[in-house]
């Protein structure tokens, strides 16, 4: 397998010297690295950092910067990068209003962006733009697969409830538009509220027999761990943000069992796969996020075009990246019209390895998956 | 000439010249700090005349920062997709035209001033710090709900708005008009400082039950210094916008409120001059010491507690030495 | 909605009033007794979980995590007491904002210094996980039920300590006259760091408690702080008994707004809209709660001086 993976680097290192031996890339990577949250972009720092390391290209530069999780700091650092850095791909941004800040800012001063997490429904549909890539997923995807696996495991009467701000108020729309089912009861929490006893109540009080949920971070934690303190016993289904590698620790066992969709897991069976997952537990010594797969995964796209193309033909390099002619953690990519994943999309459920809490694969919830904005996207 | 007003000269100068060095040689980036400094320092000034010259402690100055931003995001996301705000009864349009931005921006959070202060101003001391700060959490979680505007992940206006006949996306053009509004409203506070109403604010706040025994009602005059207050900041939200091409709750948020105090504090509290020497010293920090490690909260930290501690002055205390200490 | 949903969810409400009581009965007693406002008190709920956290993962105890919390944020609270908070007494409100927003700064980021980013793991002891069955067949939470008890146990504790001791008298002595106390020989300024640690250790066990239901991370305590200055400003300053009662209003008002306010929409709107309308004004109860107390009695309801 190392042996492999090294032949694998040193065949990339190669071509990128012959084929793209003019100029030196300079990546800028706006992500969250303090305050509440960062534990989301050093994931997806150090997964990117990792295939850049592991490429032993270096004809790659790249600056980090934190964005503190601020809206108006990643605009500043953006346009730091831009103006002053003079760099030529934008990319690390994990929220949504932060990417809905930074992207039309970034392609409107012609550079490219790729984003390793955040896929906002304005930039997959209508404010689609030819610079902009998600390596990850539209922001519905996996609730649609929520949705999709709820009917495919006979659930017919799901409760349903996220945060009121955009992002939940997709997860719930996507949620519907997969699920056959009847809703029992939906609710809009408060962004950012880590008591869920009033919810709970009324969720014992409908008579649902499934509870879907989107409660990314510190919420979805708490949530957890009063669900399996309420005795309220009805499966629970969620999108993989809440059953992360890194915040499954702090959940414990409240979360054992639950299904959760994701379009990776560490045990998927490729080679890609298994070198990542290796080399990352080898580097930084504890099990990759699904954040950490979506870094490296968007570092070894770029890393691919660079190979192909020059980064000063913009024509070039974006046919170069829209190939997605990389081996991608989670198995077949390719990219949609809007340049956003068409991919498979899985169902995990969590387990306990030792003393460590993690996911293992049970099956596809969704295959070939596009996301529903690709037709407003006039490209 | 007084010490403090040499070293004011000498600030004002300072902060034309570094951008214009900037521009100079081509350091884009370095313009957009600057002007991040004039409109940040602008939003301070608003602070000050509650602040300093009112002695209202005001912990929910986002609230109006917010709202001026809010007013830009919101006309300008219109005009953006030709949707009118309203056809009924009578039809108001989008508009990218700054002055009239600002122009809305000043009245809705002069507004919005008016009826926090009225409120707030029941009360005193301790209570007026957490009610500010309440009102501003309150308007923070409405924002992130309110979702015709984004809620939670903002707005974004992607051309910057106008201004009859200068080229706005010019950094250094923008910059300048930033910094000509700042200085207005630096003349502006002064003015009002010296002005019958500025006393008699002065007298309210030292001496308030001699102040009342002449004839003074502290409440109005603290409401009508609050709305001022609020609208200055207020047109600073709208700027900072306008600066980011991006309005979000985050503007709206206790943190915003809380930075904006910083300004004052590290640069002296009811000095003319204290909210832009604070905006310069803060943003210079953030720069560097974000440079080399992810901890520089801790260190901003430790140097905050320091100044409030041993140089209550702040930086042009001990510049220009304690003088009085009202504006 | 039926009756034992209504009754389940006014225990909710109680709750949650309960904790806000223990972190606000803190900030009341420091702000009657020093005239001080203390922002960094969300901190020091902060420093409380992350004790515990530390003890539990280290011991498996919950009894001893719940001790280790109370005594480090106690101890956290008697440091930056002797160390700032001591030369901040006589400073003008201004000082005091800025001097704990700058603790806060480095609470925080020096916790997750410390801890790292990631949130930590706390969780309900077994023998007080799972529901049990209140009497007309409510399904409730042992745990929450034990986290009432608990409050209010800890609420008529400090009614005791105020009214019946030594230390009570002094500290009322020093709410209505602070000169007066150091002028009979008390040693203000040990009183001073008792009352603090006292606060911060009230703060701290409330860190702990919440942080085994919900998550143990930098930064937690800070929305919980917010409320707990609506709580004072509806209770007015200085009074236990006004905490106590604004806790549970605001408790009540949150968690019921929760779910009436979109009921209400829903009478004459499509779901989604009411549900979304409905929340979004539910955010603004007790904020509204707030400006109508203030309306009718701006001192709070318990509050003597403004």
């Amino acid at each position: 397998m190392k042996i492999k993976m090294l032949m694998a680097a040193a065949s990339t290192a190669i071509l990128a010297a012959t084929a793209a031996q003019a100029e030196k890339v300079k990546v800028g990577m706006i992500t969250t690295l303090s305050g509440g949250g960062a534990s989301l972009g050093i994931a997806i720092r150090d997964g990117f950092m990792l295939a850049v390391k592991q490429s032993g290209n270096d004809n790659i530069e790249v600056i980090i910067e934190d964005d503190q999780r601020k809206p108006e700091i990643a605009v500043q650092l953006a346009d730091k990068m831009i103006q002053s850095e003079k760099v030529d791909v934008l990319t690390g941004i994990v929220w949504s209003n932060l990417a809905m800040a930074v992207v039309p800012a970034t392609t409107a001063q012609g550079k490219f962006y790729l984003s390793p997490n955040a896929g906002p429904s304005a930039l997959a549909g209508k404010g689609c733009h030819p610079n902009y890539f998600n390596v990850a997923w539209q922001n519905d995807n996996l609730h649609e697969a929520a949705g999709a696996y709820a009917s495919s495991a006979g659930l017919k009467n799901s409760f349903i409830l996220a945060p009121n701000y955009p992002a939940g108020q997709d997860a719930l729309a996507g949620y519907k538009r997969t699920y056959g089912g009847e809703i029992a009861g939906e609710l809009f929490t408060k962004l950012g509220q880590t008591d869920y006893a009033s919810e709970l109540a009324q969720i014992r009080a409908s008579g649902a027999d499934s509870v879907f949920f989107f409660l990314p971070g510190g919420m979805g934690i708490s949530f957890l761990k009063q669900y399996a303190d309420s005795g309220i016993d009805l499966p629970l289904v969620g999108p993989a943000f809440s059953f992360d590698q890194d915040i499954l620790q702090a959940v414990g066992d409240a979360a054992l069992g639950v299904h959760n969709t994701s379009q990776w897991n560490k045990d998927l069976d490729n080679a890609a796969n298994a070198g990542f997952v290796e080399a990352f537990v080898a580097e930084y010594g504890r099990l990759p996020s699904l954040y950490a797969s979506q870094g490296y995964d968007t570092a070894n796209l770029l890393l691919s075009a660079m190979a192909k193309a020059d980064v000063a033909d913009q024509d070039a390099f974006r046919d170069a990246l829209r190939a997605a002619d990389f081996a991608s953690v989670r198995g077949d990519f390719t990219f949609g019209s809007n340049q956003h994943p068409v991919q498979d999309i899985y169902v995990r459920q969590v387990i306990k390895e030792g003393d460590v809490y993690t996911n293992k694969l049970v099956g596809a919830a969704l295959e070939n998956h596009a996301d529903a904005y690709v037709g407003d996207c006039k490209m | 000439m007084t010490r403090e007003a040499t070293f004011n000269g000498f600030v004002s100068l300072a902060l034309l010249l570094f951008p214009l060095w900037a521009w100079w040689a081509d350091e884009p980036f370095m313009i957009t700090l600057a002007t991040k400094v004039a409109i940040l320092g602008l939003a301070g000034v608003g602070l000050n005349i509650a602040l300093g010259l009112g002695g209202l402690v005001s912990l929910g100055h986002a609230a109006f920062f917010g709202i001026g931003g809010y007013a830009m995001g919101i006309l300008a996301s219109h005009a953006q997709s030709y949707a009118p705000l309203m056809e009924w009864p009578f039809l108001i349009e989008g508009t990218k035209s700054m002055p009239i931005i600002w122009i809305v921006a000043l009245i809705a959070s002069a507004v919005a001033a008016l009826l926090i202060g009225a409120l707030s101003l029941r009360t005193s001391g301790v209570y007026f710090i957490m009610i500010t700060l309440a009102f501003g959490q309150m308007l923070y979680y409405f924002a992130i709900s309110w979702s015709a505007y984004g809620g939670e992940d903002g707005l974004s206006i992607y051309v910057r708005n106008g201004f009859p006949g200068m080229n706005t996306l010019d950094p250094i053009q923008f910059f300048i008009i930033a910094y000509v509004l700042l200085m207005i409203a630096i003349l502006f506070a002064s003015r009002l400082a010296r002005s019958a109403f500025g006393l008699a604010l002065n007298a309210a706040r030292q001496t308030p039950v001699r102040a009342e025994t002449v004839g003074i009602v502290p409440y109005r005059l603290q409401l009508v210094a609050f709305t001022l207050s609020g609208a200055i900041t207020g047109l600073a939200g709208a700027l900072f916008a306008d600066l980011n091409r991006f309005v979000s709750p985050t503007m709206l948020s206790w943190q915003t409120s809380g930075e904006i105090m910083v300004f004052l504090i590290l640069g002296g509290t009811a000095r003319l001059f204290g909210p832009v020497v604070g905006a310069a010293v803060f943003i210079i920090l953030e720069e560097i010491l974000g440079d080399f490690s992810d901890y520089w909260h801790i260190h901003l930290g430790v140097l905050l507690l320091l100044i409030v501690l041993f140089a209550r002055g702040g930086i042009i205390g001990l510049v220009a030495g304690e003088e009085k200490r009202h504006a | 909605m039926s009756f034992l949903l209504f009754v389940e969810q006014l225990l909710n409400g109680l709750q949650f009033g309960v904790m806000l009581f223990l972190t606000a009965a803190g900030l009341t007693l420091v702000f009657g007794v020093m005239g001080l406002i203390n922002l960094a008190h969300g901190s020091l709920i902060m420093v409380g979980a992350f004790a515990a956290a530390t003890v539990s993962a280290a011991t498996g105890s919950y009894l001893l995590a719940i001790a280790a919390s109370i005594v480090g944020a106690a101890a956290a609270g008697a440091i930056i007491e002797m160390l700032v908070i001591r030369r901040l007494y006589k400073r003008d409100h201004l000082d005091q904002v800025l001097a704990t927003f700058a603790l806060i700064l480095i609470f925080s980021e020096g916790t997750r210094y410390v801890f790292g980013s990631f949130p930590l793991y706390l969780n309900i002891p077994p023998y007080l996980a799972g529901p049990v069955t209140l009497p007309g067949g409510i399904e409730y939470p042992l745990y929450r039920l034990t986290i009432i008890v608990v409050g209010l146990l800890i609420a008529a504790g400090l009614f005791l300590l105020i009214a019946r001791t030594r230390i009570g008298i002094q500290i009322r002595a020093g709410e209505s006259d602070r000169e007066m106390i150091a002028a009979l020989g008390v040693d203000i300024s040990r009183l001073y760091t008792l009352v603090f640690a006292l606060g911060a250790g009230l703060a701290g066990l409330a860190g702990a408690m919440i942080g085994a239901i919900q998550s143990v991370q930098v930064g937690m305590g800070e929305p919980i702080l917010i409320l707990a200055f609506v709580v004072i400003v509806i209770g007015g300053i200085g009074s236990i008994k006004g905490a106590l009662i604004g806790s549970i209003l605001v408790g009540v008002t949150d968690t019921m707004g929760g779910i009436l306010l979109p009921a209400f929409f829903r009478l004459f709107m499509d779901n989604s809209a009411a549900m979304s309308t409905g929340s979004a004004l539910a955010t603004m109860s007790i904020y509204i709660l707030m400006a109508l107390v203030l309306i009718l009695k701006p001192s709070g309801l318990y509050g003597g001086k403004a």
